[in-house]
């Protein structure tokens, strides 16, 4: 009775499941040392607690943080070049559309959001990877702003100078880990979408 | 010692297992260092192989940001309006322990590749061509301010002097014990300054008196302050908190 099975399917590629958990690792040094950082000159009236912060000192932050870019950078430019180039981007992303976005999204404060099909993201989801995926960039863009404010000061010019810069990494860093942990919430609430961004594989009716 | 003394035995009986139980082990391990992080906080920085990375990561990017400097780029100037008033005090010291320089009696002593080791006084250097700057101070912890300073080209200087500008490095140790060092690119770049005078004032002593050497494309803690001697050199000299961690290059 071959229909009433179940089987696997893959979903997941191994060159995105592989830059996924670099790029979580890489993540968490970044930001952890970062907030190290943040906390050496704070421009909002908080710090940081530094116990969950990197780096013990500002220079031992540092040193993570531009070690860590490195990897977060590399890695990222393979993932971006395969989703262009594969057209992964392309297939998984897109078509996205505000309407669906919102319908979703609501739909999920709802708990009424459908993951059934795994290899297809709902408009909830490609709104929120998309979204990660461009606070990387301004991260990485502000970043070197802050860096380089006088090699790269092009680049700060489009944030308002240095000081500009920074507001605009720390924003971006915020947003992206709200959507972060947002994913991670619904990663707990849909468990079998975690073994599969291992494994690559997902369990579908036949 | 538990873990250890099963791993013996169990390593005698098979070989096969061990292996694969450190691999996985490593991979747990490798899993884990994130969440080791955000729980230790500081610990794991101390670890010895983990400070082995993290330096050979520095020192790379020195490199990086030696590629990336340019000697032409010029940093940004700003008018008189911009200057922060009051400008921030800041050193490895608080400012009621700011050294007292006897300005009459002071020379600059010059060591290492130099042609004329001559000590220059003041009234000497005060005699050099004088130029000045209005900019951007930017501090490793994050914070920046604008500040005027007026002085003499270092390129201008190191030519006066006889310089060897084919070497690596110009180091400078400083009248509160201070030390840092710079790349000689940076040295020769146009608004790289010896500076005797801080928003149109003789420098202050907690600004530097009688000389800071500012250096508007690297963090302010590469600006050093009371210069009392300098060296050309091809061997690294280090300085105060690049010996503790802190990026050599640092540059803006």
């Amino acid at each position: 009775m071959e229909t009433a099975q179940s089987h696997w399917v893959k979903i997941h590629p191994l060159i995105v499941r592989i830059t996924h958990w670099i790029n979580a690792f890489a993540i968490l040094m970044m930001a952890t040392s970062g907030w190290r950082i943040y906390n050496a000159s704070p421009f909002f009236p908080f710090r940081i607690p530094s116990e969950i912060t990197l780096g013990g000192w500002l220079a031992g932050a540092l040193q993570w943080h531009f070690a860590a870019m490195w990897l977060l950078v590399l890695n990222g430019i393979v993932y971006v070049t395969y989703g262009i180039v594969s057209g992964h981007f392309r297939r998984k992303f897109f078509p996205l559309w505000p309407r669906d976005v919102v319908r979703d999204v609501l739909g999920a404060f709802r708990g009424k959001l459908a993951h059934d099909d795994l290899s297809m993201y709902n408009a909830a989801q490609r709104a929120a990877y998309l979204a990660i995926l461009l606070c990387l960039v301004v991260l990485v863009f502000s970043g070197l702003a802050i860096w380089k404010p006088v090699q790269f000061q092009e680049i700060a010019g489009l944030m308002g100078g240095y000081e500009g810069a920074r507001i605009v990494h720390f924003c971006a860093m915020a947003l992206m880990v709200f959507i972060v942990l947002v994913h991670i919430v619904m990663v707990m609430l849909v468990p079998r979408t975690f073994p599969t961004m291992i494994t690559g594989r997902a369990r579908r009716a036949s | 010692m538990k873990k250890r003394t099963m791993e013996t035995s169990l390593a005698a009986q098979s070989p096969k297992l061990v292996r694969s139980v450190e691999r996985r082990l490593f991979l747990r391990q490798g899993l884990s260092l994130g969440a080791l992080a955000m729980l230790s906080g500081c610990n794991l920085t101390d670890d010895e192989s983990v400070q082995r990375v993290l330096t050979g990561m520095s020192r790379w990017n020195d490199g990086a940001q030696g590629l990336i400097f340019s000697r032409t780029k010029l940093a940004p100037e700003y008018p008189e309006s911009a200057i922060t008033k009051p400008f921030p005090f800041n050193a490895f010291y608080t400012e009621d322990e700011v050294t007292e320089v006897d300005g009459k009696s002071y020379q600059l002593e010059l060591a290492g590749m130099i042609r004329d080791k001559k000590p220059w006084t003041l009234p000497e250097l005060y005699a050099l061509p004088q130029t000045s700057q209005i900019t951007r101070h930017i501090c490793v912890e994050g914070w920046s301010a604008i500040g005027k300073w007026g002085g003499v080209r270092f390129s201008t200087f190191l030519e006066r002097i006889g310089a060897d500008t084919t070497a690596k490095y110009v180091g400078f140790y400083c009248a509160d014990d201070y030390s840092t060092s710079i790349d000689m690119a940076t040295a020769l770049h146009p608004q790289t300054l010896l500076t005797f005078r801080f928003a149109d004032q003789i420098l202050p002593m907690k600004y530097g008196f009688p000389m800071k050497l500012r250096i508007p494309t690297k963090l302010g803690f590469k600006n050093p302050k009371q210069i009392v001697s300098m060296m050309v050199t091809n061997e690294y000299p280090g300085g105060y908190w690049e010996d503790q961690g802190y990026n050599w290059f640092s540059g803006s």
